[in-house]
């Protein structure tokens, strides 16, 4: 009896515990989400854009075709699109829109929104500028049989092309507002998403409002959100430990964590992942001496990425050593391999003999330079005061210049640096998105480096077609072995995702992108 | 005749200095020991600044590392004999930072003291020697520049000329910390110069046909060398104040150049919990150097001002 007893108890006490546990995982609605964004973005485009400071800003206000499915990434799901097909050859994509999505201005979307947005993606007019323009240069045709059917005809197979529909980067924006100016969706906001753009407070903050109009029903749950811009990683710090902002959704590093972790305690959530992220070197291949390959590579070679690795994993967000794909994922290149490419070596004496020889070939053997980097404390500085020391260790004299991120990017962009920090920011680990950015510059307007290179389009071009994994692996590899031997970009190093919000922030889910799950439709507070 | 004609020429004179010369250096001499002796907190604050001064010269000598050299096996290593600060989140030497840091502070500080003294000085005498409406309107604008805190005016500068490295120093960044003493130094030369321009020398300067700049520069400028000179000191250390602070914000001087303000923020912000030596030292250095600066200012303004002397 007495044990009937104590089971019966216990059967009600866990069956309580689920119910409460349930009760307290549901959704509240209300309340406003303030976060920081450690950079404030040049621009509105998503189209245009590759910095987070520019997602973390606008993605709110829009929707995407698709989305990742983040629980089962990288898996996609619907966001506009109702449903979808793919034909058997990998040929036609058809989306069906959901009915009565509205843009923020109360006017319908339909499926000529869609077309205009991915028109203007591949194929940007004068003055407009698409860094998806290389990804998106397989769609053959974009018709729209009706108001809620789209059909993408590809003029050649990408067999990642599902996931980059889902490309957060790829905002769904209003044909008519593009047919008047095709760049208004760089200073002005008309989206269907989640939230309403309230305003911007140019150095404070980006405010939106729940969309009372949301094509989901009962999303979002937050009345509203402040995105704070917080350029010093101090002040972020101590706004989140006070409270005055509830997380920062890019990353901080294992020191910040650990200071948040020692001053929060138990409020403070900290998530974890890899990154699809990595930090680049970049050489002006149109300036001299950068226009020479043995002064590119013999910088490249001179950098000690093993040694780096181990140290700075241990104060910034900067950990592993790896080529053009992430590290540890299925198509990225084997340290074996890696090590016998131009600058990835674990012999550093023997590159920097080697690196030395090629500066006094190229007739610089005391070349100095000016380094061209962001002014974002983590990790740019670090990587910065690494690389001066680097290449001092070769005789080069480097003058390292900070810029906030609008003239950084326009500094890059038009060209006028000697040599770059640059990042690469994948959404994905797909290779047709992590060789995009390099690829030729005619081809790839995020090259910034604004190299030539047949070969590396050719490489780039068979290695989409080409469905065999063993084979794609084998053209990848072909790829990073030229290009780093040409130097005109090399990955640094790859980063280590930490995240830190509050505990009362629910419905945000991690991923190894920064890129991804940013528009706040299932955040909520639970407080 | 023939003998003296036969006598072997007279020998070069000694390498010593002439009747006018010795006298000037014993005199000078008399002059260091009178202030040491009159003044001695002011002796000891010299003695501090001369030191940063020479291990800024000598730093490659006298820093026991490369300041730039990373060394990840000895990230944030505490005091030891090896590393008498420790060492930063890049492995680097602190206390060879600091000795490279003094001559970041000091090329700063020395230069934009000089270039904002001397061209407040310049302007506090025209003004004060020409009155009226050039009076009014330099007055004015200073007025409005005092209006400004300092650092808010050098943020400001800063903020508007950026960075502009000649021979690898900011010369924009010497620019923006020297526009704020300008007023300062205008203010104070103004007045001692309004009691100069009044003295009788002067009017018979005028009467005799001298041309302005004569005027202001052979006979006032002397007589303002004084109040210029215990202004230049004392902003000295009001320009490394505000380098650093500078620095600290991000305005200053870029890493991974040794700068004690860039010492201060960085990493030192990620780890002064761990290791905080960060930024003990650091601030230390610009604290001490402050102090020797303001109390070398007052002791030179004792020493020279007569009415201290009453």
């Amino acid at each position: 009896m007495t044990r009937m007893a104590t089971a019966a108890l216990a059967i009600a006490a866990a069956l309580a515990l689920a119910a409460g546990g349930a009760s307290a995982q549901a959704p509240k609605r209300g309340g406003n989400l303030t976060f920081a964004i450690s950079a404030e973005t040049p621009h509105y485009d998503c189209h245009g854009s590759d910095t987070y400071a520019t997602l973390h800003f606008s993605a709110p206000f829009y929707s995407t075709l698709l989305q990742f499915d983040l629980p089962k990434y990288p898996a996609v799901k619907g966001d506009l699109a109702e449903s979808w097909t793919v034909a058997p050859d990998l040929k036609t994509y058809t989306f069906k829109l959901h009915r009565g999505v509205t843009f923020h201005d109360g006017s319908a979307l339909t499926s000529a929104d869609v077309k205009a947005t991915y028109d203007r993606l591949r194929n940007p007019p004068a003055g407009v500028v698409s860094t998806r323009k290389a990804t998106f240069s397989d769609i053959g045709t974009i018709e729209t049989p009706d108001a809620q059917t789209v059909v993408f005809k590809m003029k050649e197979v990408n067999a990642a092309m599902l996931e980059h529909f889902a490309s957060p980067w790829n905002c769904i924006y209003q044909a008519k507002l593009l047919g008047e100016d095709p760049n208004a969706p760089k200073t002005k906001i008309m989206g269907t998403g989640p939230f309403t753009f309230v305003e911007h407070v140019k150095g404070s903050h980006v405010a939106g409002k729940r969309n009372d109009k949301y094509f989901r029903q009962g999303l979002p749950y937050l009345d509203g959100f402040k995105g704070v811009f917080t350029l010093q990683a101090a002040a972020m710090l101590n706004a989140v430990q006070g409270g005055q902002v509830l997380g920062e959704f890019r990353g901080i590093s294992p020191a910040e964590r650990d200071r948040l972790v020692q001053a929060m305690g138990d409020k403070v959530r900290i998530e974890e992942s890899s990154w699809t992220l990595n930090l680049l070197v970049l050489f002006n291949t149109e300036k001299k001496p950068f226009d020479d390959v043995r002064v590119r590579r013999a910088l490249n070679m001179a950098i000690d990425r093993w040694g780096g690795s181990q140290g700075l994993s241990r104060t910034s967000t900067m950990r592993a050593v790896g080529g053009v794909i992430r590290p540890g994922s299925p198509m990225a290149t084997p340290e074996a391999e890696l090590v016998k490419l131009p600058g990835f070596s674990k012999d550093i004496a023997k590159s920097r003999d080697e690196a030395k020889k090629l500066l006094r070939e190229a007739g610089v053997p005391n070349l100095s330079f000016t380094l061209h980097n962001r002014n974002l404390a983590m990790p740019y500085t670090p990587a910065g005061i690494f690389l001066v020391d680097q290449w001092r260790q070769i005789g080069v004299t480097v003058d390292h210049k900070q810029y906030d991120t609008a003239p950084y990017l326009a500094g890059m962009s038009s060209g006028n640096f000697d040599v770059a920090i640059d990042f690469s920011n994948l959404f994905m680990d797909d290779s047709s998105l992590g060789l995009a950015k390099y690829l030729s510059f005619s081809r790839a307007p995020e090259n910034r480096s604004r190299s030539m290179d047949a070969e590396l389009d050719s490489l780039y071009d068979r290695h989409m077609r080409e469905l065999d994994p063993g084979k794609r692996r084998g053209l990848i590899q072909a790829f990073e072995k030229r290009l780093f031997e040409q130097s005109y970009q090399a990955p640094l190093l790859w980063w280590h995702r930490i995240v830190a919000t509050h505990k009362t922030v629910m419905g945000w889910e991690m991923s190894p992108s920064h890129n991804l799950g940013q528009d706040l439709a299932r955040v909520w507070l639970n407080q | 005749m023939a003998v003296a004609e036969a006598a072997p020429a007279p020998a070069p004179a000694p390498a010593s200095p002439g009747p006018a010369e010795a006298i000037a250096a014993r005199s000078r001499t008399a002059a260091l020991r009178r202030f040491c002796r009159q003044q001695p907190l002011g002796a000891v604050s010299l003695v501090v600044i001369l030191a940063m001064m020479v291990a800024g010269l000598l730093s490659e000598v006298v820093a026991p590392y490369d300041p730039l050299a990373i060394d990840f096996a000895g990230i944030l290593s505490p005091p030891s004999w090896q590393h008498w600060a420790g060492t930063d989140a890049f492995g680097r030497d602190v206390f060879s930072r600091l000795i490279h840091g003094s001559r970041t502070a000091l090329v700063i500080g020395f230069a934009s003291s000089f270039l904002g003294s001397t061209i407040g000085a310049v302007l506090g005498a025209a003004s004060a020697y020409f009155g009226g409406r050039i009076d009014d309107l330099i007055q004015r604008l200073v007025d409005i520049l005092l209006a400004f805190p300092l650092i808010v005016l050098a943020l400001v500068v800063v903020a508007v000329l950026g960075k502009g490295l000649v021979l690898g120093i900011d010369v924009n960044l010497i620019c923006a910390i020297a526009i704020p003493i300008v007023p300062r130094v205008a203010r104070v030369v103004r007045a001692a110069a309004l009691s100069v321009r009044v003295m009788p020398y002067i009017d018979a300067a005028r009467a005799a046909g001298y041309s302005h700049v004569r005027i202001v520069f052979r006979h006032m400028a002397p007589n303002l060398v004084a109040p210029y000179l215990i202004m230049l000191t004392a902003h000295i250390a009001q320009a490394i104040l505000l380098e650093a602070s500078l620095s600290f914000l991000g305005l200053g001087v870029a890493e991974p150049t040794p700068a004690w303000g860039l010492m201060l923020s960085g990493n030192a912000s990620d780890f002064f919990r761990e290791a905080p030596w960060l930024i003990l030292f650091p601030g230390l250095a610009i604290s001490l150097a402050v102090f020797a600066f303001n109390l070398f200012g007052d002791s030179l303004r004792d020493w020279l001002d007569p009415r201290f002397k009453l």
